[in-house]
């Protein structure tokens, strides 16, 4: 059953029957109507896929790309692969399953067995390529391990050998290739000299794997490479389940052939990840979810949620998992077909529940189907419907939210609740890169920004609201200690976003560097609490070509390359703030023009006319749609509502 | 197994692997018979083919196959 779950991913639902016609379909192309592939691709591939499944659908996604259709709106990303096993049967597995989390993957694989040449050579193939992130898939027969057991010395200076190696590796990678390295923990063989003694003796391969395994996490974490704990992956499966003496022998297969969806499918949730598409949200039902039974017949006496009773143990495990999602930042709803009164009477009054109504960002228990529901609550917390997964017992309610609603995750689940938990954890929605202090109260920010939502639509005046909210708001340039915070909202903000540009960490302190940039990181308070970082922008001098009115050979125009804000802060006047703030940094570096840019995509059509709504003047159109704004230095407009302060400009202004 | 419903669960195999609803496998045939059906390939087809079976191959077994006729033998003998 479990072995089921990991091999089969079982959290997913079975492939339609006709499957490769569906793919075939999607070849089809009708020169009349060109339609964007990325959602039936990513509807084929959200399914438990065997590998010959995910070959063909690979196969359907690069003919696509090759036939020049478009894959929108799925995110491109390039990435190499290099390794000491085989690899290329990696590729179009990998494509398919990144499809699945939202990413129009194209792969490359380095030459066989050719880690360090592909890495520390500026003109091999991979770091010719203009790639995005690179996956070291070096296991530990990659790696110089040599040591005699009990000799410490050896084992420390091994070690330190096959650190130095990976360093290697991932820095030719970054410096000639100019890509993000993805580094893999190692798995270790099962195969033990002594038995139990193998960890406590220095030089056994054990016990050499787990200290590197340490050194590496530690590493990886203070850096920008991408962790991949193939590790935990590998000992999730079982040791001697994931290495296959046979296979490697056969065809040099790093771990058996079984697992290869699985591994895909990891891989593709870290390349989510990065292109900001984890999810955000967790929508549960209750009754037979939270609880056994149903609140409305059994009554708060009837259901089962105590300890010592083996179901209610089971929900009860699922309340657990809930928490400890939201204490990581994921934000909880319920949708749930009762009376409101009736589905919040456990919360209020039994005993051992673990969740209470508080935390939740958003309630909704009624009688509507939970399509519109689940679209009530996207809606109340500002968030895309991609951004939800949605956990229910009933599997009639499974499949009406996926028909009604297919970019919504709904694992499937066994038929016993005590693997919901495991179940829901196994599907990996969550995945994340980083995780940083506001990451904690963010499922806190969701409920005061619903709450907030909910007050101004009884606040009548706005002005006496904003006036009520007492907002403080402090300006900063980017530093070292906002950088991963501000990273982070680049890759993910999606509505917010003028022109969407993603830049990785390396890429941040390169832009910092150069002093003619101009960045500018956002905080907010207000009587609510502290909202964090709510806005990021980025201005550089504008270049001659792109701006052929400047006459001058110094810049005296600013381009607006960035400008994101948290959709929690809209209609409080922040934009006409931070739009004050530039304008006012602008005109104190002499210079009088700054032009915005509008790039839509999918996502952002909310910010359509966010230049206009500021009073820029419009300069022009593109024929896909992006428009060019500007507006001059010289009128500086400063909003009411907000005290503000300053931390880090060498200059300084008006208050 | 007869024969027969051994070929036939074959040519399932061959056309799930190979993406070809229209290979028809005899006992003759061969890699150089079917499109695609290179090293990488044969691996995929192996283990496809024991699942499919229920069979587990050796490393000897698979090396010498020379057709499919014999690879048909060979799920006869694992079984």
């Amino acid at each position: 059953m479990t072995d089921n779950l990991y091999t089969a991913l079982g959290w997913l639902p079975s492939p339609p029957t006709d499957f490769a016609a569906q793919c075939r379909a999607l070849a089809q192309t009708d020169s009349n109507n060109p339609v964007d592939l990325g959602k039936p691709i990513r509807r084929l591939a959200s399914r438990s896929l065997d590998e010959n499944q995910l070959i063909r659908l690979g196969k359907t996604i690069v003919a696509a790309r090759r036939d020049g259709r478009s894959l929108a709106p799925l995110t491109p990303l390039r990435l190499g692969i290099i390794g000491n096993g085989t690899l290329d049967h990696l590729v179009l597995p990998l494509i398919a399953s990144a499809a699945r989390h939202g990413v129009a993957l194209d792969c490359v694989v380095g030459h066989y067995d050719q880690v360090l040449q592909e890495a520390l050579d500026p003109v091999s193939e991979i770091n010719s390529t203009k790639l995005d992130a690179v996956l070291i898939a070096v296991d530990y027969r990659g790696l110089p391990l040599v040591a005699e057991p009990g000799n410490a010395e050896q084992a420390q200076a091994s070690v330190e050998a096959a650190l130095r190696f990976l360093d290697t590796v991932a820095n030719g990678i970054r410096q000639h290739g100019n890509a993000l390295p993805i580094v893999q923990t190692l798995a270790p063989p099962p195969e033990t000299l002594f038995g139990s003694r193998d960890a406590a003796v220095p030089g056994t391969t054990r016990s050499l794997v787990e200290r590197i395994n340490d050194e590496l996490v530690r590493r990886v974490a203070t850096s920008d490479s991408i962790l991949f704990d193939v590790n935990a992956l590998a000992q999730t499966v079982g040791l001697a389940n994931w290495h296959s003496p046979s296979q490697w022998n056969l065809a040099k297969y790093p771990f058996a052939d079984t697992y290869l969806p699985l591994y895909a499918e990891h891989v593709g949730r870290l390349l989510g990840a990065a292109r900001g598409k984890s999810r955000r949200v967790l929508i549960l039902d209750l009754d037979n979810t939270l609880w056994g039974g149903v609140i409305g017949d059994d009554l708060l006496e009837g259901i089962r949620i105590a300890q010592g009773d083996a179901v209610g143990e089971a929900h009860l495990s699922v309340q657990k998992m809930a928490l400890a999602l939201r204490e990581r930042g994921v934000v909880l709803a319920v949708s749930s077909k009762n009376n409101d009164d009736t589905a919040r009477l456990p919360f209020r009054e039994h005993p051992e529940m673990l969740l209470r109504e508080h935390h939740f960002a958003v309630f909704q228990a009624n009688w509507n189907d939970k399509a519109t529901n689940i679209q009530a609550i996207a809606q109340a917390l500002s968030l895309g419907i991609e951004s939800m997964v949605f956990l229910d017992d009933n599997p009639v309610e499974r499949n009406l939210v996926r028909e009604m609603l297919p970019e919504v995750a709904v694992p499937e689940l066994p038929d016993d609740p005590s693997l919901y938990a495991r179940t829901l954890n196994a599907g990996g929605y969550f995945e994340a890169l980083a995780f940083v202090a506001e990451d904690k109260q963010r499922a806190a920010f969701y409920q005061d920004n619903a709450r907030r939502i909910a007050l101004q639509s009884q606040a009548g005046d706005l002005d006496a609201y904003l006036k009520s909210l007492d907002m403080h708001i402090t300006f900063a340039p980017f530093d070292d200690v906002g950088r991963t915070r501000i990273v982070q909202l680049i890759n993910k903000s999606n509505q917010f976003n003028l022109t969407t540009r993603r830049y990785t960490e390396a890429d941040i302190v390169q832009l910092e560097a150069d002093a003619d940039n101009f960045t500018l990181q956002v905080r907010l308070t207000d009587t609510f609490g502290d909202n964090g970082m709510i806005s990021v922008v980025i201005c550089r001098p504008s270049s001659p070509t792109l701006d052929n009115r400047s006459t001058s050979a110094v810049a005296d125009t600013w381009e607006i390359d960035t400008w994101l804000m948290s959709c929690r802060v809209l209609g409080r006047k922040v934009e006409d703030m931070v739009l004050c703030e530039v304008l006012a940094h602008a005109a104190r570096r002499g210079i009088e023009r700054v032009i915005g840019r509008y790039v839509p995509t999918e996502r952002n059509a909310l910010v359509k006319d966010h230049y206009a709504k500021l009073g820029f003047t419009p300069i022009g159109e593109h024929d896909d749609g992006a428009t060019v704004w500007e507006m001059s230095t010289a009128t500086p407009k400063p909003v009411e509502h907000f005290a503000v302060h300053r931390n880090g400009f060498d200059v300084t202004l008006p208050a | 197994m007869v024969e027969q419903e051994i070929y036939a669960k074959l040519n399932e195999v061959f056309r799930d692997v190979f993406d070809d609803d229209e290979v028809i496998v005899k006992p003759e045939t061969t890699a150089a018979d079917v499109d695609g059906w290179d090293s990488l390939a044969h691996i995929r087809l192996m283990l496809t083919v024991e699942k499919a079976f229920g069979v587990k191959f050796a490393a000897a077994d698979i090396a010498g196959l020379k057709n499919v006729g014999e690879l048909a033998n060979l799920i006869e003998t694992r079984r």
